[in-house]
């Protein structure tokens, strides 16, 4: 029996590579991956934009930045709702972690939805994904980042589905953190994308 | 998470932190300057925030010395792809 509870603990939240649980080593070796493919990415964007400067406008001239600089302030909220859950659980507080996650995914939706009514306002101005290499590069940057938001925000429900059904517990709490690694790292992307796309 | 994430950090703090270099980037960026200086400001304050989240958001501050290097191990390949690129057109 004694075997059998160990088994069902380890099972639950193995301790193995690098020290930390499975679930997070993968999760962690899948966001070095992401870097990859962001750096991919954000380099094409540097040679496009050393290449063909003349095709950019100044910051500010095409792409709204006041919006999306709420926007990025928005993202950065749900970054510390998701830390606030992982904290309410930490402590056991099962209640809050439902109230936190919640809250997670309201604001990561509506991060897209600004997100998808500033592309309607640019492209009713004609600032379309053809629209030469500005257009292309924005759209593919702000996309990609937006379809991670996108997924973001489906998991972090699912994760709200099983908080509400009772599924984590103060010693078992896995998902939780695992998820909120992958929202934090969605952030920090949009830090560095926020700059490089609207600012510079 | 191991037992050493139990200490929370000052989430609130860290907020605050990257809300106003949200609003010195945005402020620097149409202040003026020459632009090799408004690329540098902005990108050093982007490397700053995006530091904050992985240190105190991501925990990694806390973690095993082995978690960290993992972490950390993609900036090279990026850097030298980045630096590589670059190099093009200094």
């Amino acid at each position: 029996m004694t075997s059998h509870a160990a088994t069902m603990e380890r099972g639950r939240s193995p301790e193995r590579g690098l020290g930390v649980p499975t679930n997070k080593l993968g999760m962690w070796i899948f966001l070095t991956s992401e870097v990859m493919f962001f750096t991919g990415i954000i380099g094409s964007y540097i040679i496009l934009r050393f290449g063909a400067s003349d095709s950019w406008a100044a910051p500010g001239e095409v792409l709204n930045v006041t919006v999306t600089a709420v926007n990025t302030f928005i993202l950065i909220c749900s970054s510390v709702t998701m830390v606030k859950a992982f904290a309410a659980i930490e402590n056991g507080d099962e209640k809050m972690l439902r109230i936190w996650l919640l809250a997670t995914a309201i604001i990561g939706a509506s991060f897209v939805g600004i997100q998808l009514f500033e592309y309607s306002e640019l492209i009713h101005h004609g600032f379309l994904p053809s629209s030469g290499l500005y257009g292309s590069t924005f759209y593919s940057m702000t996309g990609f980042h937006g379809f991670h938001v996108t997924v973001g925000v489906l998991c972090i429900l699912w994760v709200t589905l099983k908080a509400f059904r009772g599924g984590y517990t103060q010693e078992n709490h896995q998902g939780v953190e695992v998820i909120g690694l992958y929202w934090h790292f969605v952030d920090l992307v949009w830090i560095i994308l926020f700059t490089i796309v609207y600012l510079i | 998470m191991s037992e050493a994430g139990k200490q929370h950090p000052r989430y609130m703090l860290v907020f605050g932190g990257l809300a106003v270099l949200t609003a010195i980037e945005v402020t620097a960026a149409f202040m003026g300057f020459p632009r090799s200086v408004t690329i540098i400001v902005l990108l050093g304050l982007a490397g700053w925030k995006a530091l904050l989240v992985a240190l105190y958001f991501m925990h990694l501050k806390w973690e095993p010395r082995a978690l960290k290097v993992l972490a950390a191990a993609p900036l090279l390949p990026a850097a030298i792809m980045v630096v590589v690129i670059l190099m093009e057109y200094v």
